[in-house]
């Protein structure tokens, strides 16, 4: 791993060109030091810390199989559902794990129409993210009803009832949000790796040659091709900006639409959006940090990206807390007695463990990126990246289940556990994530290789006009 | 038997890149192409292309997937099967829009990367450039001027002197079996 860590293309005259200026990637990378590094990541020898992870995710994939293989064999009963609560965790884990790719197509196409360089290093491996937190997350409308082999229920297709699907419904809403955000991620993404792959296809030999250029279809790099690119690319970019906030507000509608006290709330959609995004940031932190180590890339996702990070976590996390506080204060100001009731219950009732525990992760704990020094410190950001993946979940937790744990009737109440298997299914469903982010990080380029190039001080033609002394 | 498909010229930096796109296009030559690892601000003007269509490919596909949207819940909800759900009319258009929005953005979606690879001829698995060595480089750090063998103006000796006298390296002719 050393060989990656020193690199003899170092051109320090960049650096010194680039003075003053903020500079995206340290310590001098050229062009083809660059192409060096990080088509070195999937080409060289693999680290032995990628295979213990690997056989980590794989075991906990299998976890998961083996939980929806009994959860179809015998039914939902297997899971801690009861009456009222016959919504669990199979909602909270879709939530979760939707509302976390939030924060890839943030970053490709917000932060893209915000001109915000700073992005090109991270934006590859958290598109990834949201692939594959979208495919963790489907997994669970899919089997939720036990009866996997219904699953066509969810779609318009002409069937043997004669009849379709409810459009008015929120819940049928999600299957075209989430399919679409799921189709568009993935498009976005592959046209972002096409130059790449390109890249790789150009270094490679052989078969391995001859599989890298199907996948790259014959880029060539022309400027007749890269006009045309580039123009696909931002208008996807435009296209997935009211996506990516489009979807989540429709996952908050499932909630909003229904009567149920603490759900029905029009605060709901865009309190949704900014906790899917503060989760999202949440889980690119983790990975980033976990990844830059493994793979030395210090000099490419720089403490500068990380910071700018948490400054993000650190607005969206309070737009949580002052979301939660309007809750209360509108379920006061309302006079509804059953919302007073329900927000009541949910911080000093029985899951009032569960409330504390996703108010001090969400609130309190992004409130220390205040601090510079935090910011910048890795360790502290480390540790409070995953209490907001915990505090978010918890989040789902307390919103689905106090509320239909106590509803209007107070014979009707009943507390809610969850059983082993809904819990392995959870974990499992890490096991399914992992298994495909540690594919991508093996095989695919996990930096966007041509987009960070194109943010170097020497990609700009006026930087060599700048050294001739200033003709031109 | 080896055939000429065009000609290849390497340049040391983006700067060169778009100074010889210039000379190249002022010099009357209609068949050719810069290359580079990342887009090139500038480049656009400087080959003398013309604007992208694909924003028109993109907006057709919105509209068309958007009327398709709202037409699949109409039709399905008010006449193939009316059925009344809450007391809400068969024509719910207002709680029609998300599914007619997740649709518009969905072909658009198609339309900008389908069209762009229908703009660019992609995928192809093979093509003449490809016989080059040096071309290898262009999507590590070479910046290339590539004069294809179907321009009017294209001759042999005389491109291949000219790519040489605006600056090119490597200049080499490009041939496969």
């Amino acid at each position: 791993m050393s060989i990656l860590n020193k690199h003899p293309k170092r051109d320090p005259e960049a650096i010194e060109a680039a003075g003053g200026e903020d500079l995206l990637v340290t310590s001098g990378h050229t062009f083809s030091s660059l192409t060096e590094k990080i088509s070195g990541i999937v080409e060289k020898k693999t680290p032995t810390e990628w295979y213990l992870l690997f056989a980590m995710a794989v075991s906990g994939m299998m976890v998961l199989l083996g939980a929806i293989g009994w959860l179809i064999w015998e039914g939902t009963g297997i899971w801690g559902l009861n009456n009222p609560v016959d919504w669990g965790w199979a909602i909270v884990n879709f939530v979760f794990w939707v509302g976390i790719g939030h924060a890839g197509t943030l970053i490709s196409a917000i932060l893209f129409l915000l001109r915000q360089q700073w992005r090109t290093a991270i934006n590859r491996f958290a598109e990834a993210m949201t692939i594959f937190a979208v495919i963790s997350a489907l997994v669970f409308p899919g089997i939720h009803v036990g009866r996997v082999w219904l699953a066509y229920y969810m779609f318009p297709i002409p069937n043997q009832m004669l009849i379709w699907p409810n459009f008015r419904s929120p819940l049928l809403w999600d299957i075209f949000a989430v399919g679409t955000y799921f189709t568009v991620s993935l498009l976005f993404w592959y046209v972002g790796l096409i130059p790449d792959l390109a890249t790789l296809r150009d270094r490679a030999t052989k078969v391995r040659k001859k599989v890298l250029g199907v996948f790259a279809l014959g880029w060539r790099g022309g400027n007749r091709q890269w006009q045309h690119y580039e123009k696909a690319y931002l208008m996807l970019a435009g296209l997935a900006t009211p996506l990516v906030l489009s979807v989540h507000s429709v996952v908050a509608t499932d909630f909003a639409t229904s009567l149920i006290p603490g759900w029905h709330t029009t605060i709901f959609p865009p309190y949704f959006v900014a906790g899917a995004v503060f989760s999202g940031f949440g889980m690119v932190m983790t990975l980033a940090i976990i990844a830059r180590k493994i793979y030395h890339l210090e000099d490419i996702i720089t403490v500068d990206h990380l910071e700018k990070m948490n400054k993000i976590i650190l607005v969206t996390g309070s737009m949580v807390g002052y979301a939660y506080m309007s809750e209360f204060f509108i379920a006061w100001y309302s006079g509804n007695e059953y919302e007073y009731f329900a927000f009541i219950n949910r911080a000093l009732g029985p899951y009032a463990w569960a409330y504390w525990i996703m108010f001090t992760c969400n609130v309190i704990t992004p409130q220390i990126f205040w601090f510079k020094k935090v910011r910048r410190s890795v360790p502290i950001m480390f540790v409070a990246s995953i209490f907001v993946n915990i505090g978010m979940w918890f989040e789902r937790f307390v919103i689905t289940v106090t509320s239909l744990s106590r509803d209007f009737l107070p014979s009707s109440w009943d507390y809610y556990s969850p059983s082993i298997w809904d819990i392995l299914t959870f974990v499992g469903s890490f096991g399914l994530f992992f298994t495909f982010f540690l594919l991508f990080l093996r095989f695919l380029p996990m930096v966007a290789l041509s987009e960070v190039k194109a943010g170097l001080p020497q990609a700009d033609p006026h930087y060599y006009h700048k050294k001739d002394g200033g003709a031109k | 038997m080896s055939q000429t498909l065009g000609v290849l010229a390497r340049f040391a930096n983006p700067a060169e890149l778009i100074d010889a796109a210039k000379k190249v296009r002022d010099a009357g030559y209609q068949s050719f192409d810069c290359h580079s690892p990342f887009p090139i601000h500038g480049m656009d003007d400087a080959m003398g292309l013309k604007r992208s269509p694909l924003g028109f490919i993109v907006g057709a596909m919105t509209i068309t997937g958007g009327s398709l949207g709202m037409f699949l819940q109409f039709w399905t909800s008010s006449v193939d099967y009316p059925l009344v759900i809450s007391g809400k009319p068969f024509f719910s258009w207002q709680a029609f829009f998300i599914v007619t929005f997740a649709l518009f953005v969905l072909f658009g979606a198609f339309g900008a990367v389908f069209g762009m690879f229908h703009l660019n001829r992609l995928p192809r698995l093979h093509h003449p450039l490809f016989y080059s060595d040096n071309f290898a480089k262009v999507t590590d750090d070479g910046f290339f001027v590539s004069i294809e063998i179907d321009d009017e103006k294209f001759d042999e000796t005389q491109t291949l002197e000219f790519l040489t006298s605006i600056g090119g390296v490597d200049v080499e002719l490009v041939a496969g079996e």
